[in-house]
């Protein structure tokens, strides 16, 4: 019974929240975003959904994030309620 | 010692000199950017910058560390101006101090040059009939 109920299961959604800064606060709108995902995805399949939703990111010298105060990269695997922050090209200096 | 900060206030360099300021220091650089008034031709009437400060911060004490560790630094002190700066204002200050002089221009232009890289500092650049997002698009 269990096996079945595992089987018939569907991917929950979770909720991450976004940050922008600099330009990725524009293409968003907005400094803050909830964003749903898949539960169990990384930063390349929330890049991926995001780029889709704001084709915007794609034009963009470079596409980083953080997670935690530290960049993070592709296979990082995000959980329920993370905060990722956006990093568009930076220009301090 | 490191001495990293992020402020909404004018950057004073003669103050992140003499934090550096040792004995021991043969060489001594200060870097001071300034806002530039002409960009591709353009006229700048201001520059706004933005930042993630925490992790602006522990970024920005990586690259020190790295410069301590490489060039045997005895102080290193940046400081990163952020909100509106008009032309000729510094935006940013780094000072390092040295056992000897080349060390302290290696280290200086490390620091700077990694900032422009990995730190989450942003700027928008104002000028007569428009405004960009520097380094945005490639």
């Amino acid at each position: 019974m269990a096996n079945i109920a595992l089987c018939s299961a569907r991917k929950a959604d979770m909720k991450i929240q976004l940050t922008a800064y600099g330009i990725a606060k524009e293409i968003l709108n907005g400094r803050q975003m909830d964003f749903d995902l898949p539960e169990g995805s990384s930063l390349s399949t929330m890049k991926e959904i995001l780029t889709s939703k704001f084709p915007e990111f794609e034009k963009l010298a470079s596409l980083r994030f953080a997670v935690g105060e530290e960049y993070e990269f592709d296979h990082y695997i995000l959980k329920e309620g993370e905060e990722v922050v956006i990093i568009p090209p930076v220009s301090g200096g | 010692m490191i001495d990293i900060q992020i402020l909404e206030t004018a950057l004073d360099p003669e103050f992140c000199r003499s934090r550096v300021e040792d004995d021991a220091a043969g060489g001594l650089v200060v870097f001071t950017g300034t806002v530039r008034e002409q960009t591709q031709n353009r006229k700048v009437t201001h520059l706004e910058f933005e930042s993630y400060v925490p992790m602006a911060v522990k970024e920005m004490k990586k690259i020190a560390e790295e410069a301590e560790k490489r060039w045997n630094t005895i102080h290193i002190c940046i400081h990163h101006r952020v909100g509106t700066l008009e032309v000729g204002e510094i935006p940013v200050v780094i000072a390092v101090s040295t056992p000897h002089r080349k060390a302290a221009f290696e280290a200086c232009e490390y620091c700077i040059d990694q900032l422009k890289e990995t730190v989450p500092i942003w700027k928008k650049e104002f000028f007569e009939g428009g405004e960009v997002w520097v380094a945005a698009h490639p």
